[in-house]
């Protein structure tokens, strides 16, 4: 399934609180030269679209829009593909409503 | 590095965290509360409903300065296909009492005033600290945490795991699985604000009434799932979650699922003209009975979310939070005050209160639903919801079909979908799970 042009995640994401831990990401890819097939689901699993390739076809993850659902943790985590924390205390998305 | 010795720590600010510290501070005992976030709710996720009985038992007078959004009075269940819904609706002048029965609530707010009672209560509640691992010794027993704030480790005699649903700190300490993706929904959500005026016409209240839907069908794409609107004063939280394994192997991505629900027609007029202030995501626990880790241990216990306690069919779990951590609380304190070690042998107490309690008895007594839910999700969340449809369309649609052959093409038309084996199997294994 295609992801539809017509939804944007950024735009979802910009009303949302962070306070970005710059240079300290909770989550982190396991180097890889080809995306096992969790890594590959991740694109498309995680709500916040932090997954994406990079021009040499490899999963790279950004955190800073992460709403730390666990969800890529659960798919990729148990493969060892992905290393997942909870950002340091005070970091991370701060819920307004939640 | 912080000196003192805690007779408990509790981690986490939600609802099973909150009940927990604030039972043991009320019975004197020394709390140390961690919570990660920059306050209690800040990192916390739900729909959401507040069942007052489970709060009372907690806070009695709690009506008098809780940050409520509205009283329930009406319910709905949604049947949907791609252009209808049957709907299943109760709306009852009982549910306008003086001490409602259920509420609207939004998290954030609410767990901040649930954790100032904590405070007042006597307990010590550190915000933006993340407990990174437990302290154990050289037999495993867990004796305290370790946090990112302080080096070192702060001791405690026992500690309330109350981490939530992707809680970290069990698993690391193997104390119970992760969760797997066959037993945890995604659930995203966005928070549409309208006026006030406004979300009472188009939902039909009065006052602080409120009303939630709960939708399911085609909305899921095949996949087991639940769309969820409830109306809070100024805005409306509006969601969907499905199983992550339904995720993982469809490919289908959770905003488009959001996205489909809202342009839905029953759905689309009654957020129309809204602005959209946070959008958020967050695990549900959905395994089960058959999914409950182990409980307890030598010098800890799980509580709420985290012990994967959450009623899927009846969509409760922020009561069996603040239950199975007021039982929680209560096991340990009669161990404090009968002077017995938090040993495994002696925290028992606690598994067998839950088993006594609503908890578990409820948990139990939907333990095959998850299954048959998750691996017939086609049938139930797809087939069904299309052949309802079709079939209430038939019966209103009037166009001189003598209603004798009517009925015949609808019976017609389930048959061919699911077969007379199909159709009696699927009756008998809802009906088996269910009673």
């Amino acid at each position: 399934m295609k992801v539809e042009r017509s939804v944007r995640v950024e735009d979802k994401l910009f009303c949302n609180r962070y306070l970005v831990d710059a240079g300290r990401p909770h989550i982190k890819v396991r180097a890889h030269t080809r995306p096992s097939p969790q890594l590959l689901a991740l694109l498309k699993a995680c709500p916040a679209r932090c997954y994406d390739l990079n021009d040499k076809g490899q999963v790279e993850v950004t955190v800073d829009g992460c709403m730390e659902c666990g969800t890529c943790r659960v798919i990729g985590e148990p493969t060892g593909d992905i290393e997942w924390s909870y950002p340091r205390g005070g970091y991370g998305v701060l819920f307004k409503f939640g | 590095m912080i000196e003192e010795r805690f007779d408990a720590i509790v981690v986490g600010a939600g609802m099973a965290g909150n009940a927990a510290a604030l039972t043991m501070a009320k019975k004197g005992m020394k709390v140390l509360q961690l919570e990660r976030g920059e306050y209690a709710g800040s990192k916390n996720v739900q729909g959401a409903i507040l069942y007052a009985d489970m709060l009372e038992k907690l806070i009695p007078e709690f009506r008098e300065d809780a940050p409520l959004e509205r009283h329930l009075v009406e319910q709905r269940f949604w049947i949907m296909d791609d252009r209808s819904h049957v709907g299943l609706h109760y709306r009852s002048e009982d549910f306008n009492e003086e001490r409602a029965n259920r509420y609207t609530i939004i998290r954030a707010q609410f767990d901040r005033w649930f954790s100032s009672k904590v405070r007042e209560a006597g307990a010590t509640v550190l915000c933006e600290t993340t407990v990174t691992d437990l302290a154990q010794d050289a037999y495993g027993r867990v004796i305290g945490v370790r946090t990112d704030r302080q080096h070192g480790e702060i001791h405690a005699d026992v500690v309330v795991l109350a981490e939530g649903v992707n809680g970290l700190l069990g698993t690391r300490a193997r104390l119970r699985e992760r969760p797997k993706p066959n037993k945890v929904a995604l659930a995203v959500k966005e928070m549409h604000f309208l006026p006030r005026e406004t979300i009472e016409a188009r939902f039909n209240l009065s006052g602080d009434e409120g009303v939630v839907i709960e939708a399911a069908g085609t909305i899921s794409g095949g996949m087991t799932g639940m769309g969820f609107i409830y109306a809070n004063k100024e805005c409306i939280s509006l969601g969907i979650g499905c199983l992550v394994a339904d995720f993982q192997r469809t490919g289908k991505t959770p905003y488009e699922l959001l996205d489909r629900f809202k342009r839905h027609p029953s759905v689309a007029p009654l957020i129309e003209g809204s602005e959209v202030k946070e959008y958020s995501a967050h695990l549900i626990p959905e395994g089960g009975y058959k999914a409950i880790p182990q409980l307890y241990g030598d010098g800890w216990v799980v509580a709420g979310d985290a012990a994967q306690l959450n009623n899927a069919i009846h969509r409760e779990g922020s009561n069996l939070a603040m239950t199975s951590g007021r039982i929680a609380a209560e096991a340990i304190f009669q161990m404090k005050s009968r002077r017995l070690a938090m040993t495994a042998e002696n925290l028992a107490l606690y598994k067998r209160m839950l088993d006594r309690s609503f908890v578990l008895k409820d948990m139990k007594k939907y333990k095959d639903m998850p299954r048959l839910m998750h691996t017939n999700s086609q049938n139930f969340f797809l087939t069904y919801p299309q052949l309802i449809s079709k079939a209430m369309q038939t019966y209103l649609r009037v166009d001189g079909t003598p209603k004798s052959e009517k009925q015949k093409s609808t019976l017609k038309s389930f048959v061919n979908a699911r077969s007379w084996i199909g159709l009696f199997g699927d009756a008998f294994r809802f009906a088996r799970a269910w009673r």
